[in-house]
């Protein structure tokens, strides 16, 4: 496969397009990186991505894959070769697709909450409530799923593992932006665990952006929310 | 050893009619439990800890939630024709794009509108009208969203056609005359028992709404 017949549209910053290279990464594929301007969009990404006009976007060939979560089942599926993404069995490819949904769903939600609430402490005391019931959750999956293992997928990294890791340098954000921990080494032994495991696994190694870095763009892109929710 | 299927719902629900239907197609037999959402039972509670919502797959006991993934799991587990996803790998990402597309816009718009008045009203029916217009773009003259065949999308989107006649109701338009390619689609999927069989009368849907609503504005 030629290197720029398989594209990734992404953003450094974003937990979303991490997803998609840690994916590659995995499958050992070559591909080249776009980093989107976001500011103003690209002709390219409105092109590739007219319904939601989001990062990420894998263009493969003359095809347009959108939404994470899809474009990494996508690739598992396209290249079928060792090591899968998604488990074998049904009933655990059905949980890992539940566990990652929900991270989109009441982890994202929690962290745009925190990100927004910025001086309104009791709104976001209730946000960080949120968050740490997602971590509780999680350390239970940890704990049940993957019994005593590397990783949520087992020996190997898989869906959920990107799924979650891919936001553990927003992790370390919240964290840092609000001196308090999120994953905590009493509460969450078996996320700590993870964590180190995965920060260190090949196909992660070097892509978790910097978090100083971050915190300026999560000061810009509260400016930008907060720009939003006033013009609404 | 047979399996034992059990699906917790409830009858309007259209996330529920989409695995009732996705089980009718694959001629499973099972037992539908309707569950009463203001005291949900303790089986719910225990197969669904996490959203504490409808509708659960209990397959052997073992739990499976949210809908579009009990659907695949459905495919997955019960592999024999008819098929529910399609087997190339860009048409599956198609197909859970617009299932997905769905899920994030439909309903929470249609709910914003329900419980909305005046000019606020109108913005959002706009919107609400728009999402369906996509959505028949997106069909164009395909006989089905798989294309040929009934599939994902179209188990994903049919189940709201027992709510069109609420919408229309609230939103005060004709879906006919915003959508009327979608409307063709909708009756083609009707012609499938396994489509009629399961969609609710909408005349009972709206009555079920705005029973809903006249306690919710007496409130």
């Amino acid at each position: 496969m030629a290197k720029n017949d398989l594209k990734l549209l992404g953003g450094w910053f974003s937990p979303y397009a991490l997803r998609v290279q840690i994916a590659l990464n995995l499958k050992g594929v070559d591909y080249e990186v776009i980093e989107e301007t976001l500011n103003p969009k690209s002709q390219l990404l409105l092109k590739s991505n007219p319904v939601h006009k989001k990062i990420p976007v894998l263009l493969h060939a003359d095809k347009t894959i959108c939404e994470s979560a899809i474009i990494v089942e996508y690739i598992d599926e396209v290249w079928t070769h060792a090591p899968p993404i998604l488990p074998q069995n049904a009933y655990d490819r059905a949980n890992a697709r539940f566990w990652v949904a929900y991270i989109d769903d009441k982890w994202f939600s929690a962290l745009k909450g925190i990100l927004m609430a910025e001086e309104n402490d009791e709104a976001k005391e209730a946000e960080f409530k949120e968050a740490e019931e997602v971590f509780e959750r999680m350390e239970e999956v940890m704990n049940k799923g993957s019994e005593g293992k590397a990783f949520f997928g087992g020996d190997t990294i898989g869906f959920i593992d990107i799924g979650f890791g891919s936001f553990l340098s927003w992790i370390r954000v919240l964290e840092k932006m609000n001196a308090r921990k999120l994953i905590d080494e009493n509460k969450h032994p078996g996320l700590i665990r993870w964590t180190e495991n995965f920060a260190a696994h090949p196909a992660v190694n070097g892509l978790i952006p910097d978090t100083d870095k971050l915190i300026e763009v999560a000061k810009a892109f509260n400016q930008t929310l907060k720009a939003r929710a006033a013009a609404n | 050893m047979a399996d034992e299927v059990v699906l917790l719902d409830t009858w309007a629900s259209m996330f529920g009619m989409r695995v009732r239907i996705a089980l009718a197609e694959k001629g499973i037999k099972y037992e539908w439990k309707e569950e009463d959402l203001r005291n949900k039972s303790a089986l719910l509670l225990q197969m669904n800890p996490v959203h504490k919502k409808i509708p659960v797959l209990i397959h052997n006991g073992k739990p499976i939630c949210e809908s579009a993934i009990i659907v695949q799991y459905i495919d997955e587990v019960w592999n024999h024709n008819p098929k529910i996803m399609p087997s190339d790998p860009y048409e599956r990402a198609q197909a859970r794009f617009w299932m997905d597309y769905i899920d994030k816009k439909v309903y929470d718009t249609w709910r914003k509108l329900w419980l909305s008045t005046g000019e606020e009203r109108e913005t959002l029916k706009k919107e609400f009208i728009s999402i369906f217009k996509q959505l028949e773009e997106t069909l164009g003259n395909k006989p089905f969203f798989g294309g040929d065949m009934f599939g994902f999308v179209d188990v994903g989107l049919i189940p709201y056609y027992s709510w069109f006649y609420s919408y229309e109701t609230y939103g005060n338009f004709k879906m006919e005359e915003e959508c009327p390619k979608l409307i063709a689609w909708a009756k083609r999927c009707m012609e499938r028992e396994t489509v009629s069989k399961t969609l609710p009368d909408e005349k009972k849907v709206y009555a079920f709404i705005d029973g809903i609503k006249k306690v919710l504005d007496s409130k």
